[in-house]
């Protein structure tokens, strides 16, 4: 039997993730809607794993030019900026946010 | 071996992603799942690092100041930010996220090898459909977003911008766009990489300043739910199942989000996104001088102390006047005279899906007093006082009677059925929707003209 791309895994993880994401947010209570969109903003924010990946291409040892490894460096340098602003941001914002609930205090 | 471990330690991220957003079922658990969330990021910042074996001190120096001064500007602004601009604060995130995502797919453009999608100009195919996906979604979101943020913070008006031919111009943009992916992964010149970054940032533009500013709580909805599915497309490019999972739970929970708000304004998603709808008063000619019962904060708090019950109903008024706490405060003053107070809330209230709880969860108000509208519907007609604060669309009865309103079908509150009617507006000015509110003119409605945070300020003082 011939072995199966990776890229068929990975889109079987996508679209398990979709139904997760799909039943855990509709249980999402409508109170708390405002801090379901800072925190799947700060989640979404992961993507600083791609800007840290182009802020560490070692230049010259591989096998484009250096300048487009600096060219890379430079966009994930900016990019890095932009996920940590969301990443710090988002969590703290979210965390702010959910302090603030608070039940009736039992008299 | 070690991109094995990394694999598994971006799996552990991605469900404690999932645990974050489950948390978020009751305020109770709800801390606790923000803390998994900045633990999965962390895991995920950290295996990344180990990965990427960085040895030059110059990347170490790009890496820690890079992160230091994003995180400092985060913090600032989350520690300064007032409730009331969360809609704009978390739009401008969004484009963030969106930019990242262009900016990430150029660096892989530049360095494939250091993502293992191929070599420089013989990117791998599959690779490049990814890439064009995730920076083509992600300069959307970006442009979109920072329009949304424009028309929430006042920058731009929130009227319609109506531009000639508009649907036909985005379908060409649309069309250059796919043709020019196609085109691009067939020959990849960069060239064209940076032009679909460029139309798709047109296209962003163009597709979100025809849409009204108070269909900002869909459109925003639908932005985050496009910036995860950019995230996914990179999460394909890179191979990372953080990315991947992330990005998944993201788009869903935007859709979800859109879903409800256009449910809660009946209107359907597609007449949303076409735009063109509100901003104008377009009511001509009826010059309606029918009498408005009118009263004061005296009236009002007379008729509230000696009330068995009172259900507050917010709006984006009260928001725009910053009343929320002015509200607590009265609240608390009648609970001492016995009176029963519960709020409640329309799914639609506010620029954004539950901005109104937010508000008033900073006003220190418990959330077991705050219903959402399925909940609260019925208690109105045993209800002595309704007070509408800021709102005003969301409590237009002619959204059931009158088929042809524009509102018609859009789910309301029963203020009508609670014995007496307080309105808190500025003027008889209509709401977004620029229509005509007959609650104004029954005889159980009293009018209370004047900014909603003073308003209510005097009646707190004459509440004693």
């Amino acid at each position: 039997m011939e072995a199966i791309d990776p890229i068929v895994f990975r889109f079987s993880i996508f679209v398990l993730a979709i139904f997760v994401g799909y039943y855990v947010v509709w249980s999402v209570t409508p109170a708390l809607h405002t801090p379901l969109m800072s925190v799947t903003n700060a989640i979404s924010s992961v993507i600083v794993v791609g800007a840290l990946i182009a802020v560490s291409v070692a230049v010259g040892s591989s096998v484009e030019s250096s300048a487009t490894s600096w060219i890379s460096k430079g966009l994930g340098f900016f990019a890095l900026i932009l996920a940590s602003v969301n990443i710090f941001g988002g969590f703290l914002v979210t965390s702010r946010m959910l302090a603030m609930y608070r039940k009736k205090e039992k008299k | 071996m070690k991109a094995d471990l990394a694999a598994l330690a971006y799996l552990v991220s991605g469900v404690l992603f999932i645990l974050a957003l489950r948390g978020l079922s009751s305020p109770v658990t709800s801390r606790a799942g923000n803390n998994r969330g900045m633990l999965g990021m962390a895991i995920a910042v950290v295996t990344t690092l180990w990965v990427a074996n960085v040895v030059d001190q110059l990347t170490w120096g790009m890496i820690v100041v890079g992160i230091g001064i994003g995180g400092l500007i985060g913090a600032i602004i989350a520690r300064r930010i007032a409730m009331t601009q969360m809609p704009q604060l978390v739009a401008a995130f969004h484009s963030l996220v969106g930019l990242a995502a262009v900016l990430v797919a150029g660096a892989a453009l530049y360095s494939p090898s250091a993502y293992g999608i191929g070599s420089e100009g013989a990117i791998h195919t599959q690779s490049l459909i990814e890439m064009s996906l995730g920076l083509a979604i992600g300069a959307i979101t970006f442009a979109g977003s920072l329009i949304a943020f424009a028309k929430l913070n006042g920058n731009m008006s929130g009227a319609p911008i109506i531009l000639p031919a508009r649907h036909l111009l985005n379908l060409l943009i649309f069309a250059a766009i796919v043709a020019l992916i196609v085109f691009f992964v067939m020959h990849q010149p960069y060239w064209a990489f940076w032009t679909i970054a460029g139309l798709s940032f047109v296209f962003g533009i163009t597709m979100i300043i025809p849409i009204g500013g108070a269909d900002m709580p869909v459109v925003i909805s639908m932005l985050n739910s496009y910036s995860g599915w950019a995230a996914a497309g990179i999460g394909f490019t890179l191979e990372n199942t953080a990315l991947i999972i992330t990005g998944a739970l993201v788009g869903s929970s935007g859709a979800i989000l859109s879903y409800i708000m256009c449910k809660g304004m009946n209107r359907s998603f597609i007449s949303v996104i076409l735009g063109g709808f509100g901003g104008e008063v377009a009511v001509a000619g009826k010059a309606e001088t029918r009498p408005v019962k009118q009263g004061s904060a005296d009236d009002a708090a007379f008729i509230m102390k000696n009330a068995g019950s009172v259900i507050i109903v917010p709006g984006y008024g009260m928001a725009v006047a910053q009343a929320q706490h002015a509200v607590r405060e009265m609240a608390d003053k009648l609970k001492k005279e016995g009176v029963k107070v519960s709020y409640a809330i329309h799914p639609v209230a506010g620029r954004m899906p539950g901005h109104m709880n937010v508000l008033l969860a900073e006003a220190n108000v418990p959330y077991d007093e705050v219903f959402e509208l399925e909940d609260i519907n019925s208690a109105f007609a045993q209800t002595d006082v309704a007070y509408v604060i800021g709102a005003n669309d969301v409590t237009n009865p002619a959204a059931k009677s009158n088929p042809q309103s524009p509102i018609f079908g859009m789910p309301v509150l029963d203020v009508e059925k609670a014995k007496t009617v307080l309105f808190v507006k500025r003027g008889m000015g209509s709401g977004y929707a620029g229509i005509e509110n007959e609650l104004f003119y029954r005889d159980n409605t009293m009018m209370l003209f004047g900014d909603a945070k003073k308003m209510t300020e005097e009646i707190v003082k004459a509440l004693g």
